[in-house]
């Protein structure tokens, strides 16, 4: 594993959990703000994404599928997945600062033990498969 | 209601996350990150099969989502939607072949206790 590979992954990883956290945030403070709940048309789907904060939101999370698109392009989905989920807990965090929630001592104990997950499996490898294999794999699923 | 969406959302997403991998290791790394290559890879992408499909599964997951945070709070959404993660820890292993190591299997059950807990 070279250092240059790590040196992008990481970049990547922290492109994709502050667009994730950052659009996810924006999306539902607007469809909030919008008032009631979705799903009665699709008039009201249109008008929510009409929204500036939704808007806002929606670019913010193409940043983030792309982002993503990109490192699943070298690193392995089972790597990507934990260390991109340190995602949830600064979601939670604005989630309490906009709702002004207490943060209870199981919650620390939650934010703990992604923490230590996202690092445990940071410490691994990038990428454990190889190209031969994956074409093989290709070829048997298409 | 909001379990149907949250199934709805975890099994598009499981999908989306496997065939999204699949189509990226086909059109193999991006290196040449200038803005020409950039959409010359983009263009590649469109036409790739797996990314499509994806993509469409990401969109389900999107306005499912959309629907669920205007009926529950988002501190419930997100984490209740994590179940794709133990789910995809086990496809990447025995459908994308990833070797998942014991650090890996004990950061993923980590990762998915802790989003439990921050949801209670």
């Amino acid at each position: 594993m070279t250092s240059d590979l790590r040196l992008k992954t990481r970049l990547f990883t922290a492109i994709v959990v502050l667009a994730n956290v950052s659009g996810n945030s924006l999306m539902t403070f607007g469809v909030k703000r919008h008032g009631g709940a979705l799903g009665s048309s699709v008039l009201e789907y249109l008008q929510v994404m009409f929204n500036p904060y939704v808007a806002a939101g929606i670019c913010l999370l193409i940043v983030w599928m792309l982002a993503r698109m990109a490192l699943l392009s070298w690193a392995d989905l089972s790597y990507v997945l934990p260390v991109t989920s340190i995602g949830y807990v600064l979601t939670a965090v604005v989630g309490r600062v906009f709702l002004g929630e207490q943060v209870t001592a199981r919650r620390w104990m939650g934010t703990v033990l992604i923490m230590a997950g996202t690092a445990l499996v940071g410490s691994t490898a990038v990428r454990t498969h190889d190209s031969a294999s994956r074409e093989k794999l290709v070829e048997t699923t298409r | 209601m909001k379990w149907i969406l949250v199934a709805v959302i975890v099994t598009a997403t499981v999908l989306c996350d496997a065939l999204q991998t699949l189509g990226m290791r086909r059109h193999g790394e991006i290196q040449d990150f200038r803005p020409s290559a950039l959409g010359r890879a983009g263009a590649a992408l469109a036409r790739n099969g797996y990314v499509i499909v994806a993509v469409a599964l990401m969109a389900v997951s999107f306005f499912t989502f959309l629907t669920l945070i205007s009926l529950a709070d988002l501190s419930f959404a997100v984490p209740a939607t994590a179940a794709s993660f133990v789910i995809e820890t086990f496809v990447a292993k025995y459908f994308l072949k990833e070797r998942v190591a014991w650090r890996r299997w004990t950061g993923a059950a980590l990762v998915a206790c802790g989003v439990a807990l921050l949801a209670l």
